[in-house]
């Protein structure tokens, strides 16, 4: 049941979206992908993003901080050097965050009949590729500093020594966060935000 | 992957077990403790430890059942608060936990009605991790019928007992075969249990289980020589999970004198060393447990302080415990699962042995045989 209904559903529901938007039977991928509004893209891609970075953080923070509380209570002292720990999951959502605001910049006002531009095509897909990118990249940093954090933390409670150490394997764990960050700005560097479609040019009525 | 979800539930006593262990008694401290001179030295010693101040209101002077009983005290609350602290599936894993000690508990009180003795005498003997609502009800019943009916019913043994025991055995007085039975259901149902929660729990489990379950057959072989059991009958207490079954479980029923337990040892190496060098000992381990008992009363005897004067059979006692004490360490090494806290109890239970033992030592003014015992760290 728990891996083989949610792929069931899951491409039934991408079987039926692809097939929606055309009339009938056809099952037709280039019309779907030349029908779907660059907003849905767009606006996707940034939902992805800062929904799977938090979930990352937050999965990393619940990790870290039940360990902290059961290794305090025996070894008070570990409480406040441990936030450390609680502040690398943190700054994971921070990503997200900054990503979500830099992408929505990018998503400009354009009156439907004009928004279906090669550019605006491009721009809707790497704002759908650059957010699950980095979404899912917080979201796997997020859960290695959480179990990384969780580790410190009780080993910080049994010998005082060894938490500068293990603070070493969470710092390199961060890392992916600001990789998954580092690519998702290249990934749109060269998307321009939405502009409407030039009307194709006239030729003036006194040129002949 | 059981690393993603498992702080969801046993994350905090994951951490408080962790710090119990960090509380247990170093080598350090077990030398000061060696070096007291009297029980009131022990006792100050002690409180500088997270034994704290446990014999503070005791009257001198104070005897070593004392400090036993409330060594073990502090523990049962340590245990009490982990589970009730515990959900599902961590709360099951530590009932079973208390499964083993319900069934001395039990054995004790059937031994004990049957014999006609004083209900809360008996109650009060029970060990305290095995003691559940329905207990006293097993001491209203007048014949074995009705005993075996009661125990059936109220006990959560009732699987064990369903399974293997008839209320013609419990009549018959092997109630020392009874426990072995018992206690084979119950090994093979945990080992099972920590099966289905997979993982490095079931990993970890798997080899400190199969260990006790050679452990015991092992002890069943050797205190059976010279007693009435037959082959057969022992044969059938040899629990199935060890790393002996089934060839060397097979060797063990046929086995006359040690050095056939020895050779049904062989193949695992860790065992093999147990028997190195225990020759002078082998000799008296056979005329210790077969001289003079009839019965198979003696088929395990007590595992615990009874045995320091034993002798030989003592000796390979010490190297069953110095080998579990080390299993039970190893839990220690992974985080995320389920082991660390049956090998706390475990090396805690441990440490009041010792602890008992050198009291004992101090109190009957037995120096030299004061460092006769394990240590955990």
């Amino acid at each position: 049941y728990t891996y083989g209904l949610p792929t069931f559903v899951t491409v039934v529901i991408a079987l039926y979206l692809a097939q929606l938007t055309c009339s009938g039977e056809a099952f037709n991928v280039g019309q779907f992908l030349e029908e779907t509004s660059p907003y849905a893209w767009a606006a996707t891609g940034i939902g992805l993003c800062i929904g799977l970075s938090v979930l990352g953080a937050g999965w990393g923070i619940f990790m870290t901080g039940a360990s902290i509380l059961g290794g305090g209570v025996r070894a008070p002292r570990i409480r406040t050097k441990n936030l450390i720990s609680i502040i690398f999951c943190e700054v994971v959502a921070i990503y997200g965050l900054i990503i979500g605001i830099v992408y929505s910049a990018r998503m400009s006002f354009v009156s439907p009949n004009l928004i279906y531009t090669r550019e605006n095509y491009f721009t809707g897909y790497a704002l759908f590729w650059g957010g699950l990118t980095m979404g899912v990249c917080n979201l796997l940093c997020g859960v290695s500093v959480g179990i990384a954090g969780s580790t410190a933390a009780l080993a910080d409670a049994a010998d005082p020594n060894l938490f500068v150490k293990i603070l070493i394997v969470e710092v390199f764990g961060s890392i992916m966060g600001l990789f998954g960050l580092i690519v998702g700005l290249l990934m749109i560097s060269q998307a321009s935000e939405f502009t409407a479609a030039v009307a194709p040019a006239v030729v003036s009525p006194f040129v002949r | 992957m059981e690393a993603l979800l498992f702080n969801v539930s046993g994350g905090f006593l994951e951490g408080i077990v962790r710090g119990y262990k960090a509380g247990l008694l170093t080598q350090n401290q077990y030398n000061n403790l060696t070096q007291c001179e009297t029980i009131e030295d022990f006792r100050t010693q002690l409180s500088a430890t997270d034994y704290g101040n446990f014999l503070a209101n005791e009257p001198l002077p104070i005897s070593t059942s004392t400090i036993s009983d409330k060594a073990t005290q502090l523990l049962v609350d340590q245990f009490n608060y982990l589970r009730s602290n515990a959900v599902e599936p961590l709360s099951k894993f530590l009932e079973y936990m208390t499964y083993a000690y319900m069934i001395d508990n039990v054995i004790l009180i059937i031994t004990g009605t049957l014999h006609g003795r004083n209900t809360n005498e008996l109650l009060q003997r029970c060990h305290p991790l095995g003691i559940f609502d329905t207990m006293p009800a097993l001491c209203v019943a007048t014949n074995v019928e009705e005993l075996y009916h009661t125990v059936l019913v109220e006990t959560p043994l009732a699987p064990y007992f369903r399974d293997s025991v008839t209320a013609a055995d419990l009549d018959d007085l092997n109630i020392e075969i009874i426990r072995n039975t018992l206690y084979k259901a119950y090994l093979e149902d945990f080992d099972a249990f920590c099966q289905s929660l997979g993982g490095p729990t079931a990993e970890i489990m798997h080899r400190i289980l199969a260990f006790e379950a050679d452990r015991r057959a092992i002890n069943i072989t050797i205190n059976s020589f010279g007693t009435q059991l037959s082959k057969e009958q022992r044969a059938k207490l040899f629990p199935t999970i060890g790393r002996l079954f089934p060839e060397g479980n097979n060797a063990l029923a046929r086995a006359d004198d040690i050095e056939q337990v020895r050779q049904a040892c062989e193949p695992v190496a860790e065992y093999r060393a147990f028997f190195d060098s225990s020759g002078p000992g082998a000799g008296r381990v056979n005329g210790g447990a077969g001289g003079g008992s009839e019965s198979t009363a003696n088929l395990l005897g007590d595992l615990g302080v009874s045995d320091e004067f034993g002798g030989g059979a003592a000796d390979l006692e010490d190297r069953f415990f110095v080998h579990e004490v080390h299993l039970n360490k190893l839990a220690f090494l992974q985080q995320f699962q389920y082991a660390v806290f049956y090998s706390y109890i475990k090396l805690k239970e441990q440490e009041i042995r010792s602890l008992t033992w050198i009291a004992e030592c101090i109190a009957q003014n037995a120096r030299d045989r004061i460092h006769d015992f394990i240590p955990t760290f």
